[in-house]
């Protein structure tokens, strides 16, 4: 079987003492697109900053595992060479470091020392993603995010990905913000990643960006947990009727967790 | 109370010093008449730092340094100052107290324009430069140390920019300090006539680790109406030397002065950078970067003083602070009275790297005058867990990360200073200061 796999084995997450994740099961293999679906607070987003080891998470109970290994044990750095991305919701502004230094370190970080990518061949593969984003070219030359738009950010993520080449990517609500021109943008962004040696999980609670990115599994997320997986039909069945028919099913009343009354 | 300390240098020894550079009369006399005040004078007192037991009196006053037929004969240390690939134009070396080599390029001269070490100046130019001599900015009896500097002065660059002369180039000059012991009492002068624009650029740089010295550096811009002075400097004495710096701006209508000052002193520090916005209309922006290790101690003030209707005062300060340093960073941003449509914006951040560090960001806005714009931002703190956390999910190991940050937090100054060799050799300064 190609590319790597993620699994993710009754993963328990807390933030300052209050637990959000509350056993969460899946297991993405490369080649295959997930869509992580569900209302806002149901925890998402926890889901992908605790595999990625954001530093207010604490997970509790449960592991995730990459190709057997067991990143929860790894620094956050050593996450991503281990071959995972996160597309974050809100990227970090630094400033005084431009986004061209900021992604030739990144790469050279994920090579062999005295295999760094040489200039040239870095600027050619940076302006044809960029070409492909159509993102302008002086947003190279800009300080890491800052002062870029909400459509800025995201199409700076997904240059990213699309540089760093993961095995496996987390994206994190990428398409909000996004007007509809973007969203076609970032997704062919995507699209042109799809091989078998790369799985992706997509986190959104529109529906929308699945009309652009097809996934081959769709899960849904309630009170911190995977209430329900099926295939693309399921998000369209959501699109059609919204969660609603769902808690019905499964007698849940208020999906979201962690939130304050 | 103050501790007397008498001068190793006497009224004869000032008188001699004075005659052996051919010095016109009138400086003489300032310099006399100083020394009489600096024995009454009290020392500044910056805010939150004692500096009454600092060395500012004990040092070798005058040491000749060799000239410098070529660069490639310069030390690796101070040829990394210039831009090898680009042929020195205009560029002044000072080696101790003496010109080892100067240049300046002759389409300027035949412009008017002055460019010469302040013995040459004061014997050659002495009418130009008693007219700006520490009269429009820095004032002889502000202080003992101010005295001290105009009765001792020991060096130091006239630079001297015609009206309507737009210089492209930028102007560079190296201070050496050669001599373990000796002592930089260095005076920059740049005057830039009506409607002028000049881009000047200084390295101080010594190599004595355990030598006691110090240096005393009084630095005037004067800007008139229209000009535009861009002025770039990298300190890094090392630890033997104390250092007083003083570097003040006074803009004219219209005028701009930028600073971009690095400073990257180890030793014991006290600089203040002033600018007095004079003119209607006049602008300055003061971004300064500093960092301090080991048990240093530094204070640094950036003050931007408006007189002139709709004058413009921008201060960055960013320090990063290691070990037991301690630094006190002093933004002032005043408003006179009658300097309406003024705007007076400043940031101070420091950023500690240990905790036993210590490092004060004090923003104050002084404001006499109701229709005005003014702001302010200042932080201390640590390393933001949240952008470590975002490089490292790109890769990026933590201490990269960190290095990434730092230097991205001292950009602001690396990035406006003009020479290429003189920001890569700042990068490198802030590197190994840093690990």
């Amino acid at each position: 079987m190609a590319g790597s796999t993620l699994e993710i084995k009754d993963l328990h997450v807390e933030i300052e003492g209050q637990e959000i994740l509350k056993g969460v099961n899946l297991t993405i293999n490369g080649g295959e697109f997930h869509a992580v679906m569900g209302p806002n607070g149901t925890g998402k987003s926890t889901l992908a900053s605790a595999i990625m080891g954001h530093p207010k998470f604490e997970v509790t109970q449960g592991e995730v595992l990459l190709d057997g290994e067991n990143v929860l044990e790894m620094e956050v750095d050593e996450r991503a060479q281990a071959g995972l991305f996160l597309a974050m919701q809100y990227p970090s502004e630094i400033s005084g470091v431009t986004n061209s230094d900021f992604l030739r370190s990144a790469i050279n970080a994920h090579r062999e020392e005295g295999d760094e990518i040489s200039l040239m061949k870095f600027i050619k593969e940076m302006d044809s993603k960029m070409d492909t984003l159509e993102m302008d070219k002086n947003m190279a030359q800009r300080y890491l995010n800052e002062g870029f738009s909400g459509g800025e950010k995201k199409r700076n993520e997904i240059l990213q990905l699309m540089m760093i080449q993961p095995a496996i990517a987390i994206l994190d609500e990428i398409d909000s913000g996004l007007d509809i021109d973007a969203l076609k943008v970032v997704s062919k962004g995507i699209n042109e990643m799809r091989n078998d040696n790369f799985g992706c999980l997509i986190i959104t609670h529109y529906q929308r960006l699945l009309n652009y990115i097809t996934p081959d599994k769709v899960h849904v997320m309630m009170q911190g947990r995977v209430v329900k997986s099926g295939g693309p039909e399921l998000a369209q069945r959501l699109e059609e009727e919204g969660y609603e028919w769902i808690k019905e099913e499964l007698g849940i009343e208020d999906e979201t967790v962690g939130q304050e009354a | 109370m103050t501790v007397e300390v008498s001068l190793p240098y006497d009224k004869e020894y000032v008188t001699q010093f004075s005659k052996g550079l051919q010095e016109p009369e009138w400086m003489k006399n300032l310099r006399l008449n100083a020394l009489e005040k600096s024995e009454s004078l009290e020392l500044p007192k910056p805010d939150k730092t004692n500096i009454q037991s600092w060395n500012f009196t004990e040092f070798k006053h005058h040491v000749e340094g060799e000239t410098i037929d070529s660069l490639q004969n310069l030390p690796v240390e101070i040829q990394d100052f210039l831009d090898q690939e680009e042929e020195q134009q205009n560029l002044v070396i000072q080696r101790n107290h003496t010109v080892a080599y100067g240049t300046l390029d002759q389409k300027l001269k035949d412009q008017g324009v002055i460019f010469t070490d302040m013995a040459t100046a004061l014997r050659e130019h002495g009418e130009l430069v008693e007219k700006y001599y520490m009269n429009d900015a820095v004032h002889v009896d502000e202080h003992r140390l101010t005295a001290l500097h105009a009765a001792l002065m020991n060096g130091g660059i006239f630079l001297y920019v015609p009206k309507n002369v737009q210089i492209e180039e930028p102007i560079q000059a190296i201070f050496w300090q050669e001599d373990p012991e000796a002592s930089l009492i260095n005076h920059i002068l740049v005057v830039a006539e009506e409607n002028s624009s000049v881009t000047y650029v200084e390295n101080y740089v010594s190599h004595n680790k355990e030598e006691k010295t110090s240096a005393n550096i009084v630095t005037e811009v004067i800007a008139k109406d229209g000009a535009k002075v861009s002025f770039g400097a990298v300190d890094n004495f090392e630890a033997g030397t104390t250092v007083y710096a003083n570097r003040r701006g006074v803009a004219y209508r219209d005028a701009v002065i930028e600073w971009a000052l690095g400073q990257m002193n180890e030793g014991n520090t006290v600089s203040e950078n002033i600018t007095h916005l004079i003119g209607d209309n006049s602008h300055s922006n003061a971004k300064t970067v500093a960092i301090g290790r080991g048990a240093q101690k530094q204070n640094f003030t950036a003050n931007i003083t408006h007189f002139g209707k709709g004058s413009d005062g921008y201060i960055l300060q960013h320090g990063v602070m290691k070990d037991k340093a301690t630094a006190i960073f002093n933004g002032i941003g005043k408003i006179e009275h009658g300097a309406s449509k003024s705007n007076a914006e400043q940031e101070s951040r420091v950023l500690m790297l240990s905790k036993d560090a210590r490092g004060d960001a004090n923003p104050i806005l002084l404001i006499d005058e109701d229709d005005v714009t003014a702001g302010h931002a200042a932080s201390v703190g640590r390393v933001d867990p949240i952008q470590l956390y975002y490089l490292m999910s790109r890769g990026i190991t933590r201490f990269e990360a960190e290095r990434l940050i730092i230097h991205g937090f001292l950009a602001p100054v690396v990035k406006q200073l003009p020479v290429e060799a003189v920001k890569r050799q700042l990068t490198q300064v802030i590197e190994r200061k840093v690990y």
